[in-house]
């Protein structure tokens, strides 16, 4: 009998429904789980709005003004959402899956491993953190927009490159994610996996600027071009916020460095999860 | 006297025994402790690059509300010690589910109170977290060394500070035990509890210090009991408590302190009347 190769789409889309009916079975729940989500967003904004009555600026002629660096949270949270909403509990998870022995059935289905390990569930509340940055995004938009002076013309190409290189900074998180989950066979147990996660990208969650003095160019450095999660939020937003900056070219040449770690970033972690499960042994018989 | 005797002997026996239970983890503590360091490093450069758009390129001679750049990281380095008396990872919500699931029964027919038992646990808790904590601490801090300018504040501010610091570990640990006795009268209290956190982490100063906070939101929040979890201890160490006020503001967290001793003996009393327990 010919095997058929499974419809990765229908695949996907029949995961999605199924986390959906799962999450919405306790809806107060699931609403309290979007509120909380939302009012977490609130006070990062409101901490900033603080931070820039003191300041015009994060960084000397950094061009991240207050509406700028909106445009730069809102980022933050549309790739943070995506990434909670599509990967974070499925890594979670894969570390238990292996720690009990459970891999052994996701291992014989007739479907891609990584596939069904990544995608098994969806986090659907976390899309209230999606909602809030483009509310943000929008709002901040409209005001660079709109100001009198230097107002901010956007055209479809910025658009266009912007929801790319959003792509691309989801793609970054999830390889390091699951590189991260991987580790879980060597190591037995990956507990800390979301503090380590959280420990990490935090790093990406500022201007790469502000590391570019004293003793943080090294760390500059490294987290441009070993562990690229500076690329992941600089890149799309300011594509977007900031595409009159002096250093336009840098600017590009940064766009093109991103396309490139994205690539290398999926194919690197790739290797990881099939290298992690030759290691593999069940933990059961 | 004998009765006496034998309550702190029991007391005893619950504290050795939460400690040795504590300290089985004592890699993971100092690992997880040092790592808990690295969102300040961010923070650093945060500050750092708005300290030198302020300055003109010289952070140094720039300030925010008092704070110089050195100031703002010493003060971030001082609420993660606030942080490591006043917070309580587990509390509330441990309370709520020994109610939901009965096993608050268990203090109703052994001879000591929930409360004396989760403080003493907690305290067990805290003391196996400083002995193991203290040397990811010192290495941070003697890293940091740099950016404390002015020293060791003087005496009297040094005794206000301990005082401060062991006082926010009462205030956090009732503050929760009172909010996770709320679980006896709404069984699931974990929404309200992510709103507690919600505020505590704004109100309380970990994010920034309380000082910059526009009016009339820095007279409300200074109204509150959460600065003195993190904000105030800190504020003490950096010289930014005027001596005058010290005395008075020891005596408003101490006030606070007492406020939710009661609340929580209350709330238990209360609640364990109207608690109902059914099967073994």
């Amino acid at each position: 009998m010919a095997q058929r190769r499974p419809s990765y789409l229908r695949v996907f889309l029949t995961f999605a429904r199924n986390s959906l009916v799962r999450d919405t079975m306790f809806r107060t729940n699931f609403l309290l789980q979007c509120i909380s989500s939302a009012g977490w967003t609130l006070m990062n904004v409101g901490f900033y709005l603080i931070v820039f009555q003191h300041t015009p600026l994060i960084g000397p002629e950094s061009g991240w003004g207050k509406y700028e660096f909106f445009v730069f949270l809102a980022t933050t949270w549309l790739i943070n959402s995506l990434v909670q909403t599509f990967f974070m509990t499925n890594a979670d998870d894969y570390s238990e899956l292996i720690r009990t022995g459970n891999l052994d059935f996701v291992l014989l289905k007739p479907i891609d491993t990584q596939f069904l390990v990544s995608f098994q569930k969806m986090d659907w509340s976390s899309l209230s953190t999606f909602t809030a940055g483009v509310i943000l995004l929008v709002v901040a938009l409209w005001q660079l927009t709109t100001r009198p002076v230097h107002p901010l013309s956007i055209s479809p190409w910025m658009v266009g490159l912007y929801l790319f290189y959003l792509c691309c900074g989801v793609a970054i998180f999830y390889s390091l994610m699951i590189s991260l989950a991987s580790t879980s066979i060597w190591l037995g147990r990956n507990q800390t996996l979301y503090d380590f996660w959280f420990y990490i990208t935090n790093f990406a969650r500022y201007p790469m600027e502000i590391y570019n003095r004293g003793w943080g160019v090294p760390l500059w450095g490294f987290f441009t071009f070993v562990v690229p999660v500076l690329v992941v939020v600089n890149v799309p937003a300011r594509l977007l916020a900031q595409p009159l900056h002096p250093q336009r070219s840098l600017s590009w040449q940064l766009a093109c460095f991103a396309l490139l770690a994205t690539i290398v970033s999926l194919l690197a972690s790739r290797w990881v999860f099939q290298r992690a499960l030759l290691s593999y042994r069940s933990a059961s018989s | 006297m004998n009765a006496a005797l034998a309550r702190a002997a029991g007391w005893w026996t619950i504290l050795c025994i939460a400690l040795e239970e504590r300290l089985v983890y004592r890699g993971d503590f100092a690992l997880g402790t040092l790592m808990r360091f690295l969102p300040i490093v961010t923070q650093i450069f945060l500050w750092w690059a708005i300290f030198d758009t302020i300055g003109h390129g010289t952070r140094d001679s720039a300030n925010i509300v008092g704070y110089s750049f050195s100031n703002m990281v010493a003060y971030y380095l001082l609420t993660m010690v606030s942080r490591a008396f006043s917070s309580m990872p587990g509390l509330a919500s441990g309370i709520a589910l020994q109610i939901r699931s009965g096993e608050i029964k268990k203090y109703l027919i052994q001879p000591i109170g929930m409360l004396e038992f989760l403080l003493l646990s907690r305290l067990a808790h805290k003391l196996a977290y400083y002995s193991v904590a203290v040397l990811p601490f010192l290495l941070v801090f003697s890293i940091c060394r740099g950016y404390f300018v002015d020293g060791w504040p003087a005496w009297d501010l040094l005794a206000g500070y301990v005082a401060a610091l062991l006082m926010s570990f009462l205030l956090g640990f009732f503050l929760e035990a009172s909010i996770g006795l709320i679980g006896f009268w709404f069984l699931e209290v974990s929404s309200l509890l992510f709103i507690y956190m919600l505020f505590n982490f704004f109100l309380s100063g970990h994010m920034f210090p309380l000082d910059m906070l526009p009016a009339p939101w820095d007279r409300l929040v200074s109204m509150l009991p959460l600065k003195y979890l993190a904000y105030y201890p800190a504020a003490i160490f950096l010289g930014k408590v005027p001596r005058e006020e010290l005395i008075g503001e020891l005596w408003i967290e101490a006030g606070w302190v007492v406020f939710f001793i009661v609340t929580a003996r209350v709330a238990y009393r209360l609640g364990v009347r109207r608690y109902s327990g059914y099967g073994g």
